[in-house]
């Protein structure tokens, strides 16, 4: 009864893995993977994502097996697995072969004949019965990979982990090696669109070694530190923090514009994600209408310092931004006084609206005389350190007399000198009644109100300096990209930022940073990724939900608690 | 004594229902009163009318001298009025320590700006926050407690806790709405104590909602009966357990002479 059970559960769980697996192809993610790299003439990503799916799939049957029979059948385990990455080869050979009888291109686009040959390696259909062994022997792979150790799961995780990451980088990698000028490094390792082979035997079996080196003598050189005088430790984290500081600011310098213009929105994101962290980590107030304040920033700045038609005033940037983020400030002030009354789903609701609503506004032809409607506002003046020239006419830029912060990679260091401000006001906020009230008010409302704490005014002061730093960013890319369309501003601002707050860890500032870098930045630098972001994006939301809905990087309090627990658990031990 | 709060024929409907009915209630200042009643007699819904959760529609509150019934409950909390909640609603994703510094919120009044800079002044009242905050902690025997999260403490603890948070608002008045709900009779006993320690000591008026009777009767100096949302009785523990309208709400018509007595018997023997 039990092993039928078994069987039929190993089948059920390849089919869908096979189901999956076609889908991926369908949808066009092999194709396009596969024009990058894992390793080089070896693996190609797409490939690599199609094995990772039977590779799942067998380990998934193999646990049910292990939570049906216990863990003393390492035999049925394997056999779980095997049968399940058998089903999701043979579903994929079918679908190969299949495909060859039956034209269903004029339905799905990317069922071609690229693909055909992509998922047989090239040898035709005949040869496609290799699916249904790779499939059953990766299933085994996956099997047995959940029967080693504890230790040694995590030891490839490891490796795994960072070779496939460099591999997806490699050629930023690159670049920034041929730069720096390490070319033969570089070539050694890096190739165009992937690790060489020896790069990627360097890397995983470079973190198997310091995983195995940590396990052992990771202890002692942890008590060793804890061991250290006060001075000691402190300069010990100094340069951690110099490390960090020289790598974020000289990245943008060491690799190439296209790096930089990407290394810029990320820092963008940032602000704003720290921003929005305040609304919805602190108060937990959903604002999906945050764009609206960005985009009044934008064209604050946008009317104080274009030197184009629309331009009002022809201030310098550092006069405009403070001015741009009162006035986002304000805007806060007024949309949110009315909607901070009502709760949860019905704010999320309404704000939203608000974000359209702006967008309408700047881009409708109704006020096309003051903001430029489509045209949008061209011609913002870039930062200028030093003075600026006297304005002379339309279309012609004030002369600085200084250093211009012209590209993106001077611009960056605007952003990330806003995002610190903002990071520090957040901290300082955070530790501070507002931010308690705030943390309360995210809680339970009502307790909080019972309290003492006026919930207007305090959520208010939320909205509002969400809505200020918001128009700080809005500021900064309207003079990042010298000119601003009502197009630009669309919802999926708004929708980037909660979901990079969301990934990274809610109220959690380091959170906000990785939360930015996953989401923001890895879409922007893997354009094949592009093409499926918010396919990836919504898998991303659903598997953090479900295995990590604290965030990639949890607020302290969160730490701090699951560290007492450890704590206890020792004690019981 | 004068009374601390009078509530003037006080009523609350829900739709057609009347939780609350006319309800004229005192409490006398520094006394320790009780509100008893079976399930569903509208002791909660009074307890929320008199904090501001839901304003009363009929009748009057006053809070010392001053008409309360029309403001929002952060104003009532200024007042002098703190409460707990019959299923703890404490803030389950913050530290003990932090719940207490919630609590404090109105006696602190630095500015977000000055809070971002960091002033002195902003130093020098968190740090006697911090202070209060450890030695409510301490009052409420949870020591050593402040840096674990609300939600991973013990249930009598988060009881406890629930009131140091109250007891940071600085109350003239506290109510406590069922504080004995699922507590064995140790941790009761301790209970009783501690409420009367409250009083005593700090000189704060207590109303209470409670079914646990040993509690009920053991402290209170007055009790009010409500039943489908009318008072159906008041006066002393002995008053009350001897009134027949009482037995009867609690009993049953049928039941009523008996049962209660036996009740009271109970009780009067504890006492001695």
């Amino acid at each position: 009864m039990k092993k039928e059970n078994l069987l039929w559960n190993a089948t059920k769980i390849g089919l869908l893995g096979g189901a999956i697996a076609i889908f991926i192809c369908l949808v066009g993610m092999a194709e396009i993977f596969s024009k990058r790299d894992v390793v080089e003439t070896v693996i190609t990503l797409g490939q690599f994502v199609l094995l990772a799916t039977s590779v799942v799939t067998g380990f998934t049957a193999s646990r049910q097996a292990i939570n049906l029979l216990g863990p003393n059948q390492p035999l049925s385990a394997l056999t779980a697995g095997l049968i399940a990455g058998l089903f999701t080869g043979l579903v994929l050979t079918l679908f190969v072969v299949a495909g060859d009888k039956v034209n269903i291109r004029a339905v799905f686009l990317n069922a071609s004949p690229t693909l055909y040959s992509l998922l047989t390696f090239g040898k035709g259909v005949s040869n496609s019965w290799v699916l249904a062994v790779g499939g059953a022997m990766s299933g085994l792979l996956g099997a047995g990979y959940l029967l080693l150790p504890e230790l040694f799961r995590r030891t490839i995780n490891r490796a795994l982990l960072v070779t496939v990451f460099m591999a997806l980088f490699s050629n930023l990698f690159r670049v920034v090696f041929i730069n720096q000028g390490m070319e033969q490094i570089a070539k050694f390792i890096f190739g165009q669109t992937g690790l060489t082979m020896p790069g990627s035997l360097i890397f995983f079996f470079g973190v198997i070694l310091i995983s195995w080196f940590w396990n052992y003598r990771g202890r002692q050189i942890q008590s060793g530190v804890a061991r250290l005088p006060k001075s000691g430790q402190l300069s010990l984290r100094a340069a951690t923090i110099a490390l960090i500081a020289i790598i974020a600011l000289g990245l943008p310098q060491a690799s190439g514009p296209f790096i930089a213009q990407v290394i810029v929105t990320v820092a963008l994101f940032i602000l704003m994600g720290l921003g929005l962290n305040i609304t919805l980590g602190f108060a937990g107030l959903l604002d999906l209408g945050f764009v609206a304040f960005y985009a009044i920033g934008a064209y604050t700045v946008g009317l104080l310092t274009s030197y184009g038609i629309f331009g009002l005033q022809h201030v310098s940037f550092w006069v405009a931004v403070p001015i741009a983020v009162l006035v986002a400030m304000g805007a806060g002030f007024v949309l949110g006084l009315p909607v901070l009354g009502v709760r949860g789903d019905y704010l999320a609701i309404a704000t939203l609206g608000f974000g359209e609503i702006v967008r309408l506004l700047a881009g409708s032809d109704f006020l096309a005389p003051y903001f430029g409607g489509p045209q949008g506002i061209i011609g913002i003046q870039k930062p200028c350190l030093g003075i600026l020239g006297p304005f002379l006419k339309i279309d012609v830029p004030r002369v600085c007399n200084g250093i211009e912060l012209g590209k993106p990679q001077d611009i960056y260091y605007v952003a990330v000198a806003a995002a610190l401000l903002i990071a520090f006001v957040a901290w300082r906020l955070r530790e501070s009644r507002l931010g308690r009230a705030w943390m309360a008010i995210r809680e339970d409302e009502d307790v909080a109100e019972a309290l003492g704490i006026n919930l207007i005014q305090t959520k208010l002061l939320a909205y509002m300096l969400g809505a200020a730093f918001a128009g700080l960013g809005g500021a900064i890319f309207a003079t990042l990209i010298g000119s601003i369309f009502a197009t630009s501003m669309q919802l999926t601002v708004s929708l980037n930022v909660v979901s990079l707050i969301i990934v990274g860890g809610m109220g959690s500032i380091p959170g906000v940073i990785v939360g930015a870098i996953a989401l923001i930045g890895l879409p922007e630098l893997l354009r094949e990724v592009s093409e499926f972001r918010y396919l990836l994006y919504g898998m991303a939301l659903i598997i953090m939900m479900l295995a990590k809905p604290e965030g990639l990087w949890p607020s302290q309090a969160t730490r701090r608690e699951l560290h007492h627990v450890e704590v206890e658990a020792d004690v019981k031990a | 004594m004068a009374p601390i709060l009078t509530a003037k024929k006080v009523t609350k409907r829900f739709g057609g229902l009347v939780a609350v009915n006319a309800v004229d209630f005192e409490i006398p200042e520094k006394s320790i009163v009780s509100i008893i009643g079976p399930n569903g007699a509208g002791k909660t819904t009074f307890f929320n009318c008199i904090t501001g959760f839901g304003k009363c529609d009929e009748g009057e509150i006053l809070f010392e001298g001053t008409p309360i019934q029309r403001l929002r409950p952060d104003q009532i909390s200024r007042l002098g009025i703190s409460r707990t909640y019959q299923n703890i609603r404490l803030f389950a994703e913050m530290s003990a320590l932090e719940n207490i510094l919630v609590g404090q919120h109105i006696f602190l009044n630095s500015s977000w700006i000055s809070a971002v800079l960091g002033t002195p002044r902003v130093h020098q009242e968190e740090k006697r926050a911090l202070t209060e905050a450890q030695r409510l902690l301490d009052f409420v025997d949870l020591k050593g407690n402040g840096d674990h999260l609300a939600r991973n403490l013990p249930y009598g603890a988060q009881r406890r806790l629930e009131i140091a948070r109250a007891l940071a608002t600085k109350p003239k008045l506290l109510l406590l709405d069922e504080p004995s709900a699922g507590m064995n009779p140790r941790e009761t006993e301790d209970l009783t104590a501690f409420i009367r320690r409250l009083r005593d000591q700090l000189g704060i008026t207590i109303l209470l909602i409670e079914h646990h009777m040993r509690v009920v009767m053991g402290i209170s100096e007055n009790i009010t009966v409500l039943d489908y949302g009318e008072k159906i009785a008041e006066g002393t523990p002995a008053q009350v357990q001897s009134n027949p309208r009482v037995i009867e709400a609690y009993l049953g018509r049928g039941a009523a002479t008996e049962g209660m007595a036996t009740a009271h018997e109970r009780y009067t023997k504890k006492a001695g």
